[in-house]
């Protein structure tokens, strides 16, 4: 209640006071004699990373100037001076560009900068094929992330939206929401590959043991589906409608676990949540015989492969001009900007930007609704939210079934991505990992939610990589060099992310103004007044 | 919704030996109850007398163990809390329960929620229809929050309101969910004797002009005997007295089991009695 105690209450506000403590003069000696030494430092151990830190420590310097015309000038000042530099030195011109660009957009008015900002973003994004091979190279993260990576880190941030819907906005703690990512992805390779083709003898009434000719499948079904040779099995369904398909069951699936489920309070909750994770991985490992009846459902460890080609088909890609693509595999190699277009990854990854967007704009329209603001009150207090009128099951399920959705679409994309898909992707980490993206973001807050799975994403599958590397290269001591594999570290480095953000900043690292006075001063949901015999409702 | 008991159109709310246990321990023994429309009703008794625990069983918070709660001539009993809500009953809580970091308005709309009609699909597609409502609410939510005087604060997170206001825009979040009886939950519980004569005044007007019937838990006997209508005593689970105010003052039960003596010649002193 009172602010004096809020002020020093956690680790990161005691820090902060005994930082404030020290007289103004002696503190910006100390900051930056620590900058210009660890520069110097680093400077002997990396080139790129000494000059990374000092030029970070201008901005930031900059960045505390008042705005006009002081911080104008800096910046301009700094563009000018990286110029200079890229003509006669090492500085590679995207970096002079890159930062002209950033300053451009921060000189922008506030008011403007929220639709600026945005669109800048999802312009850069779009781009992003064209000019990553001319990107100059990040010290310790060394290059920037190839377009393959991208189309990972957008399938993740996707999933990452989905599941803020029920971990940010409802408060509901699922631990298993890579059973969602699961489900989806084994809808579309049910409907997208030869996985229910069968077998039967092409002459009637001979069984198929005692079929001397060669098996043809039995059941050939197809709906739109792109580049299916004439004569395979099974079930082939165009991909967009499998999107939504995989959507629908997946929510379905939410819908099924959450009734019985969402009862459960907190802690419970994540508990039986992660019982759910656990079990659909075990269930598509041994899926290939249920109850010995011979029925194939998942193809059991060996996975579903392959998977149908995305696409657009003949009809529509005549239509626009061949602007959507045929056949994703069979795409393109037109030259644009100087720049090869090949079907895979580029296709997919602008794909995987359209379906983002998507994602995106439901979930913002959701925040801002009436859905959004139950979700909203029973985080904050469930008891008080059903008092006012708040269907507490429904509205819970709703969030489940909302963020199971996304979840739902992000596997069946990933999976036609991959051409594939196996029990072994669908482990619990990748829960946690999905969870440690929301938590590090910032809970409930979109765009805080994009950027922390982007950064572990592109960690998980390129940046560490190229991190360890970098190591394996830069550090030694003597005669001794490291010879780390740093994707072996993973796990723990991730943990390491996830405890420093919870000692330094719990809300993220773009909050929401809500979730980080709630972390901060704690949420008020204290059990009934006079209810000292609760008992089970 | 036609009363289907036969003073139902008067009888608002009909609860009828209606009975807690926890365990071993009986919170409320078998009361029965009514609530006449249009009045203020007040439930008093010491601490621990199950007054709160009764509010949560109307409610729906708690299911009762036996008896029956019937509103409007409905069976309300064991229904869930956001049911009885919808059906027109609303409630404050006896120790703040608002949602502390959305703004004043926010928890306004939150109390809309039975009244409204958006659904996912069309919040998404934010349909005329959803852009009409949302409107409409917010409308209403301004009006409600002016009603409570809390209209230049509508902005602000309900946790950064001074107490009496936080008060206040409970009963307005409450009224958001248009009951037709309001329950009120130690509404003065920590104000001030001139905060608490202003909220009587605030509770005439809110009867008068919203139409409304109030039930009320309160340990202020200045303000139970102000403006209630009727009182009744809870002891130890169980209904001791139940009449006019002046009547329950002088019950020997009462007198006994609750007020003591000595705060009957504080009463006295105050010419109340």
């Amino acid at each position: 209640m009172t602010t004096s105690v809020i002020e020093t209450v956690g680790f990161r506000n005691k820090l902060r006071a005994r930082w404030r403590a020290i007289p103004e003069s002696t503190r910006l000696g100390i900051s930056t004699g620590t900058v210009v030494g660890l520069g110097v430092l680093l400077f002997f151990l990396d080139h790129s990373l000494g000059y990374a830190v000092l030029l970070a420590a201008v901005i930031y310097r900059i960045e505390k100037l008042p705005p006009m015309p002081y911080r104008l000038v800096g910046m301009a000042a700094l563009v000018v001076l990286l110029a200079i530099l890229a003509t006669a030195w090492s500085t590679p011109w995207s970096l002079v560009l890159l930062l002209a660009c950033t300053f451009a957009v921060v000189a922008i008015p506030r008011r403007l900068r929220s639709r600026v900002l945005p669109a800048a973003a999802i312009l850069a994004a779009v781009m992003y094929p064209f000019y990553v091979s001319k990107l100059f190279t990040l010290p310790v993260f060394g290059s920037w992330p190839d377009v393959a990576t991208g189309v990972y880190m957008l399938v993740f941030m996707m999933m990452a939206v989905g599941l803020n819907i029920v971990v940010g906005y409802a408060g509901l703690l699922d631990l298993g929401y890579v059973a969602f990512y699961a489900t989806g992805a084994y809808t579309a390779a049910w409907f997208a590959s030869q996985q229910f083709a069968g077998q039967q003898c092409p002459t009637k009434g001979v069984s198929v043991q005692n079929c001397a000719a060669a098996l043809v499948p039995k059941r050939n079904f197809n709906f739109g589906g792109i580049g299916v040779l004439p004569g395979t099995g099974g079930i082939h369904v165009t991909i967009w409608l499998l999107l939504l398909l995989a959507g629908v069951i997946t929510a379905f699936f939410g819908i099924v676990i959450g009734l019985p489920t969402l009862r459960l309070r907190g802690d419970y909750l994540a508990i039986v949540t992660l019982g759910f994770g656990e079990i659909l991985p075990q269930v598509a490992r041994n899926g290939d015989n249920f109850f010995n009846t011979g029925f194939n459902l998942t193809n059991g460890p060996n996975g579903i492969t392959p998977l149908d080609s995305p696409g657009f088909g003949h009809q529509l890609s005549n239509l626009t001009g061949g602007f959507l693509p045929a056949n994703y595999l069979e795409c393109c190699n037109a030259k644009v900007l100087g720049h090869t277009i090949a079907g895979t990854p580029d296709v997919y990854y602008w794909t995987a930007i359209v379906l983002l967007l998507f994602t995106v704009f439901c979930s913002y329209r959701l925040q801002w609704s009436r859905l959004g603001r139950a979700w909203i009150a029973i985080r904050e207090d469930e008891t008080a939210a059903a008092a006012m009128g708040v269907p507490l099951m429904r509205t819970k399920t709703w969030a489940y079934a909302s963020g199971a959705f996304f979840g739902g679409i992000a596997g069946a994309f990933y999976a036609a991505f991959k051409s594939s898909t196996y029990p072994g992707d669908f482990y619990f980490n990748i829960s946690v990992f999905i969870l440690c993206m929301v938590i590090l973001g910032g809970m409930g807050n979109i765009w805080g939610v994009l950027v922390g799975a982007a950064f572990l994403a592109y960690l998980n599958v390129f940046g560490l990589g190229e991190t360890g590397h970098w190591i394996n290269t830069h550090i030694h001591a003597g005669g001794w060099h490291p010879n780390i594999d740093a994707q072996l570290y993973q796990t723990g480095i991730y943990g390491v992310i996830i405890l420093l953000v919870m000692l330094f900043r719990p809300e993220g690292m773009i909050p929401s103004r809500r979730r980080a006075a709630e972390l901060h001063e704690g949420v008020h949901d204290e059990p009934l007044y006079d209810a000292v015999h609760t008992g089970t409702e | 919704m036609s009363a289907a008991s036969g003073n139902g159109a008067d009888i608002l709310l009909d609860a009828q030996d209606v009975r807690k246990e926890f365990g071993g321990l009986i919170a409320v023994n078998d009361v029965s109850f009514t609530v006449p429309r249009g009045k203020v009703v007040s439930l008093i008794g010491p601490n621990g007398a199950g007054k709160t625990t009764f509010f949560n069983m109307l409610t729906g918070v708690y299911k009762p163990t036996a008896g029956k709660i019937i509103f409007l001539g409905e069976d309300v009993t064991g229904k869930p809390p956001h049911a009885i809500t919808a059906r027109g009953i609303g409630r404050t809580f006896q120790n703040i329960r608002l949602f502390q970091n959305m703004t004043a308005l926010e928890n306004v709309l939150v109390g809309m929620h039975s009244r409204m009609k958006a659904n996912l699909f069309n919040s998404i597609l934010r349909t005329p229809a959803v852009r009409g409502e949302e409107k409409r609410v917010r409308e209403r939510g301004f009006e409600l929050l002016e009603f409570t005087g809390l209209r230049r604060k509508a902005g602000e997170a309900a946790k950064n309101l001074p107490y009496g206001d936080q008060r206040r825009l409970e009963v307005a979040r409450a009224l958001a969910t248009e009951p037709q009886l309001l329950l009120l939950d130690e509404p003065t519980a920590g104000m001030n004797p001139q905060e608490s004569a202003e909220f009587t005044a605030f509770l005439y007007k809110l009867r008068d002009e919203h139409d409304l019937t109030v039930l009320m838990i309160e340990h202020d006997m200045r303000v139970v005997m102000g403006v209630s209508d009727r009182v009744s005593v809870l002891d130890y689970g169980e209904k001791i007295a139940e009449g006019a105010p002046r009547e329950v003052q002088r019950n020997e039960r009462v007198v006994e089991a609750y007020l003591g003596k000595a705060a009957v010649e504080d009463m006295r002193r105050q010419g109340l009695a």
